[in-house]
């Protein structure tokens, strides 16, 4: 009975938030250990279930008992294992940083609980087998993280909040109007029947339509170039660890996941499809990195920067070959860490000296030691310098652009690879080295800070390995074979059932 | 199916009212109206003209029933849009406290 597992994912997260809201208000540090316990058994089941998948393949769990195409199914295949993972390894060292960090704010329990419901609408998203289901988990999510991003209820706050939320809400109808139409096509709602009816039926006008429907929602949700305009704002308004959160992990699991689950398991990619993908991603990246050049907000110029490596992450999976989507999945990964880090170390700066602004920054590597050099380790890794993680992705990525004869992309992603080095440079040569310019006493921040940067920039540092023969069997392969095996998918699920 | 196409006219109001006011409940109003939009459609979606009520004995025949699958989920979704409505309109609310206008032109903080 190892499927029991699956429901897990969604009911840690829940519940958790429900006695966080519950009592967290009545008991001081009650939140906090709560939503660490949570985040930690969360990211240690999906850990172990890494393992599970490779014992017993493609897990299915039906909820209530119903059978698939009338009940709804959470399905956990290569994929779904390998977000995962990533997703709850994030939430629970952000979990543990957000321990000092929310000390500034009041009402801890409402920003853990809101936090908690964020995990498990990503997690729902990712588990679900099922269209609507997927659909009421993603606008969990997003609801909880629009209420997070005003969660400083000041002017800049307020203002992304509305933006994002008014952008969000377009996205999310768009959608459903997408999630309508096949199902007016296919009559089904489950992931796996939607294949199989669609495989029968042949192409259509229809599914033409709902996939650009889907482009659009979900290009918006994970901010790929012309939709990118809510991304600048929202991200930096909110708290450091949110921040931290939304660009490592949300625009990864509600948009980038959902194009890849629908436009290969689902629809079935076609060439036209994926050409679409390569010039939003190839987009992307260029202008994402060009507009960060210019920034001085440190927290501004690394959400211009996720924007920048969203896109490496798209073009590596719209290239569709092996090699390609590897590159695009090992990427984001390895994004979800150095941006998380990068955002965390930006909160860090802001805790210690009161300030985003690079320019007022300097001197920082003397004071703040740790801080400083876990920064290190993320910038060289955003940057792609060797022996950190984001090379090895950026050069696959690169590598499978010239093996495809996609010259320009893969001329594209060095150009962007330099361009994101020289804004790193600046961050480093304005904030941390150089002379002090703010506050004369500044010091380390507190110890759970402090850990859970260490961590995510040793993780930085040996994520390369799972190159590596031995753990590559284990994590990378079963999620790139889930992608390339397309509409395989409905094999795969009512196989397992 | 010009039913079809009125909801499409729907859809559009929606989004330009969106798009073009300047004024923050007016753009509230505007996403209320694409969700209602979205929620008509999935309802004609399953509608059957002169069609029957969905409930099923067994010394029936199951024969030109209304499909009720959409019904349940427009459900779901008419009161997800009813919470993404109140958040929004709580923002706007904090968001006059602190500006003092609801025009959108004027409150521009962030840029860059």
């Amino acid at each position: 009975m190892t499927q029991n597992l699956l429901p897990l994912f969604i009911i840690i997260p829940l519940a958790a938030a429900f006695l966080n809201s519950l009592i967290g208000k009545r008991i001081k540090g009650f939140p906090d250990v709560v939503s660490a316990v949570a985040t930690f058994a969360l990211a240690f089941i999906s850990v172990y279930s890494v393992f599970l998948l490779k014992e017993s393949g493609t897990l299915v769990y039906k909820v209530g008992g119903w059978a698939p195409p009338i009940g709804i199914s959470m399905v956990m295949d290569g994929l779904t294992v390998f977000m995962l993972v990533t997703l709850n390894l994030i939430a629970f060292l952000i979990s543990m940083y957000s321990v000092n960090y929310m000390e500034k704010y009041t009402d801890k329990w409402i920003f853990y609980s809101l936090f908690l419901l964020v995990i498990g609408g990503m997690n729902g998203v990712v588990i679900s087998g099922d269209m609507f289901n997927m659909y009421v988990f993603l606008e969990i999510a997003a609801i909880a993280s629009y209420a997070l991003v005003a969660f400083g209820t000041e002017q800049e706050e307020l203002e992304a909040a509305f933006k994002y939320a008014v952008m969000g809400t377009v996205a999310s109808s768009f959608i459903l109007l997408g999630i309508v139409f096949l199902y007016s096509f296919t009559s089904t709602l489950n992931m796996a029947d939607m294949a199989m009816q669609l495989t029968g039926k042949g192409a259509s006008g229809i599914v033409r339509l709902a996939g650009v429907f889907f482009l659009m929602g979900f290009g918006l949700k994970s901010a790929l170039v012309p939709f990118h305009a809510w991304l600048p704002d929202a991200h930096p308004s909110a708290p450091a660890p949110i921040s931290a959160m939304l660009s490592g992990i949300l625009i990864k699991s509600l948009g980038v996941y959902a194009i890849i689950r629908i436009f290969f398991s689902v629809l079935g990619a076609s060439a036209g499809i994926l050409n679409m993908l390569m010039i939003l991603g190839g987009l992307s990246m260029i202008m994402g990195v060009c507009l960060a050049l210019g920034q001085w907000d440190f927290k501004r110029l690394l959400a211009y920067h996720s924007i920048s490596q969203i896109g490496y992450v798209v073009l590596g999976i719209g290239l569709g070959t092996p090699l390609g989507i590897l590159g695009g999945l090992f990427h984001l990964f390895n994004h979800s860490l150095f941006k998380s880090l990068l955002f965390l170390n930006s909160g860090a700066v802001e805790y210690a000296t009161g300030t985003r602004d690079l320019r007022k920054m300097g001197g920082l590597k003397g004071k703040m030691p740790v801080t400083a050099n876990t920064s290190l380790v993320a910038s060289m890794s955003i940057a792609g310098i060797p022996p950190f993680n984001g090379f090895w992705s950026k050069l696959i990525i690169i590598v499978a652009c010239i093996q495809s004869y996609h010259f320009i992309y893969a001329a594209l992603a060095v150009i962007g690879s330099i361009l994101t080095l020289s804004s790193f440079m600046k961050v480093q040569r304005y904030g941390f080295f150089g002379e002090s310019k703010g506050k004369a006493n500044v010091k380390e921040v507190p110890f759970f800070m402090k850990l859970s940067m260490i961590l995510l920039a040793l993780v930085c540092l040996s994520a390369g390995l799972l190159l590596l023969p031995l753990f590559y069997d284990y994590f990378l392969k079963p999620a790139s074979d889930a992608v390339l095996a397309g509409r395989g998918y409905l094999v795969d699920v009512l196989g397992a059932i | 199916m010009s039913v079809y196409f009125l909801c499409l006219v729907l859809f559009c109001i929606g989004l330009y009212c969106i798009l073009r006011k300047r004024n923050l409940i007016k753009i509230i109003i505007g996403i209320a109206i694409v969700e209602y939009a979205v929620n008509l459609f999935f309802i004609l979606v399953g509608y059957r003209m002169n069609g029957r009520v969905p409930i099923y004995s067994p010394d029936q025949t199951i024969r030109d029933m209304v499909d009720p699958l959409p019904q349940a989920l427009v459900l779901t979704s008419i009161v997800i849009g009813l919470a993404v409505t109140a958040l929004i309109a709580a923002i706007a609310m904090r968001v006059y406290e602190k500006y003092g206008t609801f025009d959108i032109t004027k409150i521009k903080k962030l840029k860059g």
